[in-house]
């Protein structure tokens, strides 16, 4: 049946994967500790390139912070989204009745792997061939994808970013901007591949030849397309009103042209009223992209009804839990608010300085992920996460419903260690223990002091590059203080202070 | 009169001693004795950032202690002061989260006691310096201070301060962060460094012995013509307007 074959996907046998291991679409069950992955990630002179390109938007970022009407928005929105999940049953429940009044199929899910199986049901009973999809993280999480394409469907990622990562086999390095560890020359490439032509041939990276190449093949695959499935930024309750936000309208043909549509969301999606879009929408568009809009905002209500043209025959919605419920009522409630905007990745040094998300070997990557992937995931090295950041703070500062990740991920480390079992970290937590105990006493804190100085003053940097632990890694690529910086104990008024004794 | 105590903060006490003696120097020029505690160690946050909460409630406790007979605590550290601004009273239970909110609000980062204090009116500051001022992760975003740093480098006669796109940016270090995942860390580092030195600016600013002891044992790892001072040691360098010395390529001094 060729009709059902995708044309975007036609070439891709030439595509070889040249991505890391641990960027790759399928998540294996276990990774390598996290310090070994962002070392090979920031040796790759691909990131400091994608660090260049995220940086650019954080320091537009940095110079407007909120402005005032996007700050009233801002605590608006942290309302409406906490107040929300106080409610969450309410909400989900007038939205299955909301969406079945307008002719729509409601499934929940308590699982990732029972949502996908719902898809490919549905999918399965309509004989389908060919999936189109709109930009979703919640697929990413449920590997909606590979299941699908099990079950012998062929299934084509329509944003364009989405798109070039599904091409090399890779998971999206950011939330909304899925390609952002990709250059101009790597598209290029990868659609000349596709092509069947020598990317250094005849590898054309002009961008708008690059956007006919990808427009010219995914129209053919819209038509053909039996299913669409798209993700839900924003699910209202009051109307049943799914909001889709896009840029390049693909969400538009995804759910106006296959017979099918199925929307996929998480519970915590839901949003009250219709007017709450009004906050939150712009809110989601500025915090992500700086747009005061996106080109694109797609309010499907229920599939085709008698006399209209475009639209599906069928519309399913698949609620999902996946974990959620269980933040619920713990001090991680609030990471819940998520919108999804990606905003604090774009504003994560580390994040940018690993070139992107893939490094943190999850779904999620950057602060958001940090803190839901440990919440959600089963994995004990998942536990890692909330380590691989600095604590800078950048994440809080420009989330658009104030979720304090900064705490969470101090929060989080507590967890990581109350959980952690086996001798060797039980020897661990013991000795942090020891260790602020001694150093309740000034006279073991004032010795350590002094001995510090003295191997400070005698040790060079070689020799402490050979020693275990700290002052190893310390020493590698950074130099210990200047010895001449250090102030002479044998000069008072320059020299260290002498303490006094309280009186 | 009131009492006034240095928190000196313990990264600095082990590896970077100059700028509590310096802030002891400005502070005394401003008229004002401050009192060293002999007993204070650690403010905790070191074993809090890596999970121990335990054991950083033991040293939070012990600050308690030790603090609490002042009227006002000055720290040369933006970040520890910040922890106890924030993390104290968000950790500790009561009745020590009502302690520690009461003496929070008498705890200052230097810049900040200096300005809010008005002792800066009470200071002769010169020198003849280009520098940038890197605001620190902690004091700008947990205490929200990035004000009064450049309100005192303003009273300084002969200083420009040159900002540089990113002085918001962290520099990598991020306590133990640094040591967990030191190229990452040192990339950060890396990125901090080059804008400063392609900005043709030889000083970097801080009020954080973390970040400097970071920045600066990189640059001088790598070669980087940019150096990283304290802003206690800036002003105490300015109180006779001497010119503050300056670092080579090859890392020496001269």
């Amino acid at each position: 049946m060729t009709d059902h074959s995708s044309a975007a996907l036609e070439g891709r046998e030439h595509l070889r994967p040249d991505r890391p291991d641990w960027a790759a679409s399928h998540i294996p069950a276990h990774r390598r500790p996290l310090p070994l992955v962002t070392r090979e990630a920031v040796g790759r002179p691909a990131a400091k390139a994608a660090a260049e390109r995220l940086a650019g938007r954080s320091a537009d970022w940095q110079q407007g912070r909120w402005p005032p009407e996007f700050d009233v928005l801002r605590e608006r929105a942290s309302a409406i989204r906490r107040e929300t999940l106080a409610d969450l049953d309410t909400h989900l429940q007038t939205l299955t009745a909301s969406v079945e009044r307008s002719g729509g199929v409601v499934h929940r899910a308590a699982t990732g792997e029972q949502a996908a199986d719902i898809v490919r049901r549905i999918a399965a009973e309509h004989g389908a061939g060919l999936v189109v999809k709109s930009k979703s993280m919640v697929t990413e999480e449920i590997h909606l994808n590979e299941r699908l394409e099990q079950a012998g469907m062929s299934v084509v990622e329509t944003d364009l970013g989405e798109y070039l990562v599904q091409l090399g086999d890779e998971r999206p390095a950011h939330i909304i901007a899925p390609a952002v560890h990709l250059s101009r020359e790597d598209v290029a490439g990868r659609f000349a591949r596709l092509d069947g032509r020598d990317p250094d041939q005849d590898g054309d990276d002009d961008p708008v030849t690059l956007a006919r190449f990808a427009r010219e093949r995914m129209r053919e695959d819209f038509r053909r397309a039996d299913v669409g499935v798209t993700g839900v930024n924003f699910a209202v309750a009051e109307t049943g009103t799914l909001v889709t936000v896009t840029n390049e309208g693909n969400a538009d043909l995804v759910t106006s042209q296959p017979r099918v549509h199925i929307a996929v969301m998480t519970i915590e999606k839901v949003l009250p009223r219709f007017a709450d879009l009004g906050v939150l929408v712009p809110l989601l568009t500025y915090a992500g992209m700086h747009q005061d809009v996106t080109v694109y905002q797609t309010m499907i209500t229920g599939p085709r009804r008698t006399g209209e043209r475009d639209g599906p025959d069928e519309l399913h919605l698949v609620i999902l839990d996946n974990g959620r419920s269980g933040i619920l009522g713990t001090r991680y409630e609030e990471v819940l608010c998520c919108i999804r905007c990606g905003a604090c990745q774009t504003a994560c040094p580390v994040f940018r300085t690993l070139g992107g998300g893939h490094a943190y070997a999850s779904v999620y990557g950057g602060p958001i992920g940090a803190v839901l992937t440990p919440l959600l995931s089963d994995r004990a090295e998942d536990r890692d996460l909330p380590y691989l950041s600095s604590l800078c703070g950048a994440c809080g500062d420009v989330c658009p419903v104030k979720i304090p990740l900064p705490d969470m991920l101090v929060d989080l480390r507590a967890d990581a260690v109350a959980a952690a079992t086996g001798p060797k970290a039980a020897t661990r937590r013991l000795g942090w223990r020891a260790w602020a105990t001694s150093w309740r006493s000034p006279r073991v804190y004032r010795a350590q002091v002094a001995a510090a100085r003295v191997v400070n003053r005698a040790l060079p940097d070689r020799l402490l590059a050979r020693l275990p632990g700290m002052p190893r890694a310390w020493a590698r690529g950074r130099a210990l203080p200047d010895p001449g910086a250090l102030p002479d104990p044998e000069a008072p008024p320059d020299g260290p202070p002498e303490r006094e004794a309280p009186r | 009169m009131s009492r006034v105590a240095l928190f000196t903060s313990c990264a600095a006490d082990l590896a970077m001693p100059t700028p509590a003696a310096a802030a002891r120097q400005v502070l005394g020029a401003a008229g004002v004795t401050v009192e060293v505690p002999t007993t204070q160690t650690c403010c905790g946050q070191v074993a809090l950032n890596s999970g121990h909460v335990a054991a950083a409630t033991t040293l939070m406790r012990h600050w308690l202690d030790v603090f609490a007979p002042y009227d006002a605590v000055v720290s040369p550290s933006g970040s520890c002061t910040a922890t106890v601004a924030h993390h104290f009273t968000r950790v500790l239970d009561e009745p020590l989260r009502a302690r520690a909110a009461d003496l929070a609000s008498r705890t200052y980062e230097l810049t900040q006691y200096l300005v809010r204090t008005g002792l800066l009116d009470r200071l002769d500051l010169a020198l003849d310096e280009t520098v940038t001022w890197h605001d620190s992760c902690h004091m700008l975003r947990s205490l929200g201070e990035s004000d009064t740093p450049r309100t005192v480098l303003s009273r300084v006669r002969g200083l420009r301060l040159h900002e540089v796109r990113d002085r918001e940016v962290c520099c990598g270090f991020g306590g133990t962060f640094a040591t967990k995942f030191p190229d990452l860390s040192c990339a950060m580092a890396d990125h901090k460094l080059a804008e400063v030195a392609d900005a043709g600016v030889r000083t970097l600013v801080a009020a954080d012995p973390g970040c400097l002891l970071h920045l600066g044992g990189r640059a001088r790892a790598t070669g980087v013509p940019v150096r990283a001072v304290h802003v206690a040691d800036l002003l105490a360098q300015a109180l006779d307007g001497t010119r503050p010395r300056t670092v080579t390529n090859d890392g020496g001094t001269a």
